[in-house]
């Protein structure tokens, strides 16, 4: 599948220059600038970047999860696929109540404190179909069951009855995407869903969500550090560097011709043999990421890139939504450099 | 669970037999002489003789001792050198009005602690929060006898809402009981309010922080349902054990409230026997209390394990 974000079917969910701030005593914190993209349906969307760019807030802004400190702009459209369409930043939280949990769901990053530890996982399971499905007490639980058999985890019908303390990391997790899966929603996102868990779990829950696509239709986004995950799995990419959008393309575009130097850092990291550092983790590039307390009209990865010219500290690069595409001025293999057009809308 | 009720069972039978020696002793190092106080003004030798051999005094301590606990593990704990009854007598005659007196004020104190507590959490930085704060405040620094007076001036006398005084069984008249049990209990049970409302806020907002909680959130699941069914589930295991850890101080304070409102409790029943050196109601009293004291909180401690299912079944699979 090679979605075209404009021109295709229409996206099931629309992030459009979406800031988060984050105001404290001690100053602000500028957590996203302008993130846009598209969602199509079925579509499988990685977002990747380093630690602290804004993957996980930007997808908590979609479902209103943000904490009160947090001040948002932009707009976040839902399309629940029967021609209504939803705005959800800034909604009461009647329609959120609607949209979380049924047409839009999320598995966190952080398996092992995202279950209620006072309640069986059969009861957690159950909460959201009686919520949505209008379920009874008996069919919820019948249906936990079900779920629970569905994402991998064996003998379903006794560790319904279990609290998450007796669960592995792996299996709590799975349970967390039980909960998310069970009303087919039409957008998942899954946050760095596999980050927390050793590698043989981290494949079971990559063939779940796989499954889910396939079968249900669902769209995805997700989150990850991992490209090896992304080229699995992905159709299309987001690369976010400090709150901004940096590229975006399909998996084969931005994979083979990275345009932007950010991406191709990332990329020499993991994928180019020889250069790969010990454990796997990213190469460094050289240099901090910044932590804004605002936005600033410059390319904010200038201070760290190597082709950065007075242009980049001057005006800041936008990008462009259609197809592959990078926010940089002087970008790699060739593509022309974006208009300077106004970034943050 | 099993072995552990019953290794607690065990500790408690030795806490007993230590209050039991601690008790015997004490008041028999009270100054003064139980016969002398009996035998009146000009106390004739032969008349105080008699009653030393009456109630057993002139027996050697162990002799005394094991009189007092072999006759108290079958609920006799002798005669009153006070009032010539049957200490057993009176003691279950004062238990109903301080076992009432106790449950109520513990009622309005989980009551009141949870309700403002929950409500200062949920309603932070806004004026609920100060106000129950405030009213937290004022409840663990006001003396019980200050807060009863005030109380009975406002409630009793200003505004003639209910007795200030004396006891009316429940048995008898439930209205009249409660019209005269409503005062002492909220005296009785403020302190321990503002205990419970300062826990309760502070661990609901932990709790409202938790993962677990915007996982509720991300569920679709409506504010109360969040709020009580997820976060307060959570926020109850604390909160049982500040409970528990209050329950000294209302059977202490329950002393004084009864002096206030003249109450015919325990607490009255162990200050007419301290002075007037009545060993036998001091002994039962303070032995009936002590294991009132370890039955709840070998209560706490099984409810505690109800509410917290990881103290229960322990260990991951
Ligand atoms: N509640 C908050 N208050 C203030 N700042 C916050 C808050 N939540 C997040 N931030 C800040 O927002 C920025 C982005 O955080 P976010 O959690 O989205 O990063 P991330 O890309 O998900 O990182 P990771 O890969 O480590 O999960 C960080 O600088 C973080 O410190
Ligand atoms: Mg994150």
């Amino acid at each position: 599948m090679t979605p075209t974000p404009s021109g295709g079917p229409e996206p099931v969910l629309t992030v459009d220059g979406l800031t988060v701030s984050f105001r404290s005593r001690y100053g602000s914190v500028q957590a996203v600038d302008g993130i846009s993209y598209e969602l199509a349906p079925g579509e499988v969307l990685a977002v990747v970047g380093e630690s602290g760019c804004g993957k996980s807030v930007t997808s908590m802004a979609v479902l209103g999860l943000l904490p009160p400190t947090a001040h948002t702009t932009g707009s976040i459209r839902f399309a629940d696929g029967r021609g209504g369409t939803r705005e959800l930043l800034g909604a009461d939280e009647r329609t959120l109540g609607s949209v979380r949990g049924k047409e839009i769901a999320m598995i966190f990053q952080e398996p092992m404190t995202s279950l209620n530890p006072v309640l069986t996982v059969g009861r957690q399971i159950a909460e959201v179909l009686r919520r949505h499905q209008g379920l009874n007490r008996a069919q919820a639980r019948a249906r936990a069951v079900e779920l629970l058999g569905l994402v991998g985890i064996p003998a379903p019908d006794r560790r319904v009855d279990e609290y998450p303390h007796q669960l592995s990391g792996g299996m709590r997790q799975r349970v967390m995407i039980a909960i998310a899966v069970a009303c087919d929603p039409r957008v998942l996102i899954a946050d760095e869903p596999t980050t927390a868990l050793d590698v043989t779990v981290q494949a079971g829950i990559l063939d779940v969500l796989r499954n889910l696509r396939e079968q249900l239709g669902t769209a995805i986004v997700l989150i990850t550090h991992d490209l090896g995950v992304v080229a699995d799995i992905a159709d299309r990419v987001l690369v976010m560097y400090a709150g901004r959008a940096v590229e975006q393309g399909t998996v084969q575009e931005v994979f083979a011709e990275p345009r932007h130097p950010y991406t191709r850092g990332l990329l020499d990291a993991v994928l180019r043999p020889g250069t790969r550092p010990e454990g796997g983790r990213l190469r460094e590039i050289p240099g901090v990421v910044p932590r804004l307390t605002d936005s600033p009209d410059v390319c904010t990865f200038a201070p760290r890139c190597d082709r950065a010219d007075e242009r980049c500290t001057a005006l800041r690069p936008a990008l462009d939504t259609a197809a592959h595409a990078a926010a940089c001025w002087h970008p790699l293999a060739g593509a022309a450099a974006p208009a300077p057009s106004e970034a943050t809308r | 669970m099993i072995p552990y009720l019953l290794r607690r069972a065990g500790q408690s039978l030795v806490t007993l037999v230590l209050v039991s020696v601690v008790v015997f002793l004490g008041v028999r190092a009270l100054p003064g002489d139980p016969a002398l106080a009996m035998a009146g003004e000009t106390p004739d030798p032969q008349l105080v003789a008699a009653i030393r051999h009456q109630y057993g005094f002139d027996q050697s301590l162990p002799v005394q001792y094991w009189k007092f606990v072999s006759s108290a593990v079958t609920g006799n704990f002798g005669i009153s050198s006070r009032t010539g009854m049957s200490v057993t007598h009176s003691i279950l005659s004062a238990a109903p009005v301080t076992v009432e007196l106790a449950l109520l004020s513990l009622l309005l104190a989980t009551l009141i602690g949870i309700g403002a507590g929950v409500a200062a959490a949920v309603r932070r930085g806004r004026p609920t929060e100060w106000l129950a704060n405030a009213v937290a405040l004022l409840g663990l620094s006001v003396p019980s006898f200050w807060l009863g007076m005030v109380l009975v001036l406002a409630f009793a006398v200003a505004i003639p809402l209910f007795a200030a005084s004396g006891f009316v069984p429940i048995s008898a008249d439930p209205l009249d009981n409660l019209h005269r049990m409503a005062l002492p209990a909220l005296v009785l049970g403020s302190g321990m309010a503002a205990v419970v409302m300062r826990q309760t806020r502070s661990s609901m907002l932990e709790s409202l922080s938790a993962d677990y909680v915007r996982t509720a959130r991300a569920k679709g699941l409506a504010r109360r349902q969040v709020v009580y069914g997820h976060a307060l589930r959570n926020s109850l295991i604390t909160v049982t054990t500040v409970l528990g850890l209050q329950l000294g101080q209302l059977i202490s304070g329950a002393v004084v409230t009864e002096q206030i409102f003249v109450l015919p409790g325990f607490g009255k029943l162990t200050l007419d026997a301290v002075t007037n050196r009545d060993y036998a109601t001091i002994q039962g009293v303070v032995l009936c209390t002590a294991t009132a004291y370890i039955l709840v909180n070998l209560l706490v401690d099984v409810l505690y394990s109800a509410i917290d299912p990881r103290i229960r079944i322990g260990g991951a699979a």
